[in-house]
């Protein structure tokens, strides 16, 4: 395939316009299928038994009293999911997350599962499970965690990445390191220097919907899943594998998706509900509750991270360290790895160091959030940033865009940075009315910058142009921000149609090849670029299809707006042919006009933004209001505008929830104390303001339009504007995230102590 | 499980004293529902009191008003004699939950769920409201405030239904008033709530007064002392931060989930002070 990726700088014509989305009116209306929408003739319940203590020795587990209850179909426990991962050690801690082997180790950690005839039974049943628990010491926060003196989640594992192999196992799973330059040097020329320590709670991705799927496994080894996921073709290729299948015999199909922000990029129920209806002969669906979501699926890391930034008195850093340690929940990860590269991506840096400890902690097992362990890094460096600018007594903006990195920078991860976005970014906050805007009593504004990397990976996608002049594209990567309406609009650019005559799908893992899922940003960036791909190919065989018509050769035939034209002057009274023409004869000439496309978007194009926010701050009870909001991105090109702006104020509220209340609070029994909507507070509509957008666009020159991922560099920023907003309301630097009406008044009235 | 919706009291009364095992009422069930959804519990029996007669029912009496035990938190707001007596019940009582959940709630069961964070509940404790209740032996009207013991527990016997709420006829220049911290603005549940009621002389200075304090113990408190320090008063600054640090004073709380001790006693202070000058201003105090 001989596919030219680059950016053309073409004019456009649907592409940039709003439509309305193709699985808008089944939305609204409620009969769009989520994965709690499918069932199936003689299906069963599922349900799973879980762990209610954070760290415990699993003696004895006797199901014999539940089997026997009428109505119970099957009962699984790890034997049931036998351990066929063959030394794959990332696969291992999935399996035994998704059931719990020789040890629980957290609060909600799957011990066993029934599949029963109805709901009651099943729940019944998970009281008739005997399990017999030797608790054994736990350890849920990130810093007494890394301890010598805490307690070990995991006597086999022995930090990576130090110098010397350590000779003691240690919850502290991976060190690692970033930077250039020396940064000892670097701060010996610095005038002032910025150093301080912050921490941030542990989030949850907060999807409305919750984990559903349906199982139904047949005799002859083959299966069938229904399922809400960010990734189809994952989900396959981790339950073939959890449960000794051929990827073949497992067709996949996803359903329309209540949110999923990386939360739905690991499996969970599903191959205990495959498990369930292997033993049971029949399908079996399996539906969590808010309950169960929040005890055992996502979350994000707690994190404990230390900055330390210096400048010379003209604005110039000199030199920025970062210590970062994140919680990746009782196995192994990378998430402090991943807040270790980020955390200074924004800047042009001679000197830079970051490291990382990945941290074990008796809960859930991390997951990726929006991406992940960018926003508490950013959180970090920010707030150091800002503090740093009025120590020298610099405006915020022009300090950092003094310090902004540029086109050739090396980045402070590594490599060298292509066109990028982080100073236009600044410079349209610095001139954005927000920032003139007068502020009250008791308010105050922030502004801080982030950076995402953005993904690309393996695409797959159809296009099938119908007898009637319909085109069809069947896609493999999950809609979850409105994709069917961006790429149906990118069919139409390129085919020279109109949207309303491209109908796009996800097709299930039987009918596509593999297709990476909908995670770093890739969504519009990858299939848009395999829809172009699919659609030039089509053109090539309508091309072919009109030479035929005409009976003149396929070269003298060009594809414009929509239209195969006959070019040369001995074709000049042939009248041009529409798609919808060539199609209706497409019998006759040769069959059905297709278009396939299989490519590695390659090139996503880092991402940056620049958010400022305006807080009201009640400082007798530490009360916070949103007043304003304002986020500001590079889009590279927007090709919906509407579902881009969607995304950046999808990203700033979630980044609002989190600055002010969302956080995981456990007991010092280690159970989790809000495992609801109650009391993990997720903001509600009226704790917005209106969320204003701007969207740059700075083209990417390795995509054919420009386009780069927009999904997830909005939550990066929205901590940091805030803390910086709040701590110019209430007079008091804060550090720690989430800042909850209490950690306010707090942080007031020790302030109000200190200055007596 | 049971489930019955018997026309009289007589009948319910008689189904819940003869019933063995677990039984529930059910009103507007947004507490009984999601706990039972939730698992936590199974009653075997559950007596639904919306089709007695009367019980839906906001009655004005000479001696003030009678809101029955069905009657939905909505329909409070509706009622524009009960809003200009009353208007810190109301608010209250429109608080609870979402504009959904209101359209089912009842002040009734918020007090029966005896949470001590119930939002209704330091209202009516200010407003000196009563309950009548009803069981196998009879009628009696006692003090809201007797009615949760503790978080989750009431005083009502085996049989024993609340059919209505009482609130008296309004004294001249009164004026109630009811505040609640949540860290959201809405559909959350009280981290501290205060609620005050005034009676003011013909001078404007504080004649009668009850102060209420929710979620600041294991009950909501009635603060005998922050009345004192207000009756007498014009609510000059110095009364205020008396009041404030009284209420704080007077607060047992909890650290949990929901906030600190200290947040809380300091809270409870700045919501007394806050709430005391709404009612001043409602009694048509200056």
């Amino acid at each position: 395939m001989n596919f030219d990726p680059r950016f053309s700088g073409r004019k456009f014509t649907s592409v940039g316009t709003r439509p309305i989305r193709p699985d808008g009116v089944d939305k609204v209306t409620g009969r769009a299928r989520y994965g709690a929408d499918f069932n199936m003739a003689g299906q069963l319940v599922g349900r799973v038994l879980r762990s209610p203590h954070a760290h415990a020795r699993i003696v004895k587990i006797d199901t014999s009293k539940a089997e026997k209850l009428a109505g119970v179909k099957a009962v699984i426990t790890a034997a049931d999911l036998p351990d066929l991962t063959n030394g794959d050690a990332a696969m291992y801690d999935v399996l035994d997350n998704c059931m719990a082997r020789t040890k629980a180790l957290y609060d909600g950690h799957a011990v066993a599962a029934v599949a029963a005839v109805d709901a009651r039974t099943a729940r019944q049943a998970l009281k008739l499970i005997e399990v017999e628990y030797e608790l054994l010491p736990h350890v849920t926060d990130v810093d007494e965690a890394a301890k010598h003196s805490a307690p070990l989640i995991n006597d086999a594992i022995f930090t990576e990445g130090l110098e010397e192999k350590p000779v003691k196992p240690s919850n502290v799973t991976k060190r690692s390191q970033f930077g250039h330059g020396d940064v000892h040097q670097g701060f010996g020329h610095a005038d002032f220097i910025v150093e301080r320590s912050f921490k941030t709670e542990q989030t949850h991705q907060g999807y409305i919907e919750p984990h559903a799927c349906v199982a139904n496994f047949s005799s002859d080894g083959t299966a069938d899943l229904w399922v809400c996921t960010q990734g189809h073709f994952v989900y396959r290729q981790h339950c073939a594998q959890l449960l000794g299948m051929e990827a073949s015999k497992l067709r996949v199909t996803s359903s329309e998706i209540g949110g999923g922000f990386g939360g739905k990029t690991h499996v969970w129920a599903e191959p205990v509900a495959l498990a369930l209806s292997r033993k049971a002969g029949r399908p079996v669906k399996l539906v969590m509750t808010r309950d169960e979501v929040f005890r055992a699926s996502g979350p994000t890391s707690a994190t404990s991270i230390d900055v330390k930034i210096g400048a010379r008195k003209d604005g110039t850093i000199t030199a920025a360290e970062a210590t970062l340690r994140y919680s990746c929940g009782p196995y192994a990860g990378s998430w402090a790895e991943i807040g270790a590269m980020t955390a200074f991506a924004c800047y042009k840096l001679d000197n830079v160091k970051t490291v990382g400890y990945e941290v074990l902690v008796n809960r859930p097992k991390t997951a990726a959030y929006r991406a992940p362990s960018a926003p508490m890094a950013a959180f970090a460096v920010e707030s150091a940033v800002d503090e740093l600018a009025k120590m020298i007594g610099m405006d915020p903006v022009d300090f950092r865009i003094r310090n902004a990195a540029q086109e050739g920078t090396r980045s402070s991860y590594g490599p060298v940075y292509g066109p990028i976005g982080i100073g236009p970014t600044l410079e349209a906050v610095k001139s954005h009315p927000h920032m003139k805007a007068p502020l009250g009593k008791n308010q105050g504004r922030g502004m801080a910058c982030g950076f995402w990397f953005n993904f690309g990976g393996q695409t797959c996608t159809d296009l099938n142009i119908g007898m009637d002049g319909s085109v069809s594209l069947a896609v493999g990567t999950v809609d979850v921000g409105g994709s069917r309406a961006s790429l149906s609009l990118v069919a139409a650019e390129e085919l020279g149609i109109a949207y309303e005559q491209v109908k796009a799908i996800v097709a299930d893992t039987s009918s596509l090849g593999y297709n990476d899922m909908t995670d770093g940003s890739r969504g519009t960036f990858s299939s848009s670029m395999a829809t172009i791909s699919a659609a030039r190919n089509a053109i090539k065989i309508l091309r072919e299809r009109a030479a035929q018509m005409w009976d003149i050769a396929v070269d003298d035939v060009v594809w414009e707006k929509g239209h195969a034209i006959a070019k040369g002057e001995k074709h000049g009274n042939l009248g041009k042919l529409s798609l919808k023409e060539i199609a209706v004869e497409s019998g006759k000439t040769g069959g059905p006009i297709a278009g396939h496309s299989e490519l590695v978007a390659d090139g996503a194009g880092v991402s940056f933004a620049t958010h400022i926010c305006d807080i009201e701050v009640d400082p007798e009870t530490g009360a916070t209001r949103v007043l304003r909001y304002t986020v500001v991105q590079d889009a590279g090109k927007a090709v919906h505008p509407t579902y881009v702006e969607g995304q950046y104020q999808g990203g700033a509220a979630q980044g609002i929830g989190w600055a002010l209340n969302e956080e995981y609070i456990y007991g010092k029994d280690g159970r989790l104390q809000n495992p609801g909507f109650l009391d993990y507070r997720i903001p509600v509509c009226s704790d917005l303001p209106m969320i204003d957008t701007q969207i740059l666009e700075i083209p990417n020159p390795n995509h054919p339009y420009g386009v780069r991922g927009v999904g997830e560099t909005s939550i990066v920023p929205p901590l940091a504007a805030i803390a910086n907003a709040v701590s110019n309301a209430a007079g008091v630097r804060m550090t720690h995230i989430p800042m909850s009406p209490p950690r306010i008044l707090a942080a007031i009235e020790a302030e109000r102590e200190w200055s007596k | 499980m049971r489930y019955i919706r018997p026309l009289s009291m007589e009948d319910a009364v008689g189904q819940l004293a003869g019933s063995s095992g677990t039984s529930a009422i059910l009103a507007g069930g947004s507490d009984l529902l999601v706990r039972m959804k939730g698992g936590f519990i199974e009653p075997d029996l559950i007596v639904d009191i919306k089709a007695i007669d009367g019980l839906s029912e906001i009655r004005e009496t000479p001696e003030g008003f009678s809101i029955g035990a069905a009657v939905p938190c909505a329909v409070l707001g509706e009622s524009a004699a009960l809003k200009k007596a009353w208007p810190g019940v109301v608010e209250a009582a429109k608080l609870i939950g979402s504009k959904q959940v209101q359209g089912r709630c009842t002040i009734t069961g918020n007090l029966c769920n005896a949470s001590p964070a119930a939002d209704s509940v330091p209202a009516l404790v200010a407003a000196g409201a009563r309950a009548v209740v009803v069981g196998p032996a009879g009628r009696r009207t006692i003090p809201v405030q007797s009615v949760p013991t503790g978080p989750g527990k009431t005083s009502l016997a085996k049989g024993e239904i609340i059919e209505a709420i009482l609130l008296d006829k309004r004294a001249p220049r009164s004026g109630d008033a009811y505040l609640r911290f949540i860290p959201r603005t809405e559909m959350d549940i009280a981290v501290v709530s205060a609620g005050v009621n005034l009676t003011l002389d013909e001078h404007g200075v504080v004649k009668s007064a009850r102060v209420a304090l929710g979620a600041v113990a294991a009950t909501v408190l009635l603060v005998e002392e922050a009345a004192q320090v207000l009756i007498g008063s014009k609510l000059d600054e110095a009364t205020l931060e008396r009041l404030a640090k009284v209420c704080a004073g007077a607060c047992r709380p909890i650290d949990d989930k929901r906030g600190t001790i200290e947040f809380r006693r300091k809270v409870a202070g700045v919501l007394a002070k806050r709430v005391a000058t709404t009612a001043y201003a409602r009694a048509g105090g200056k």
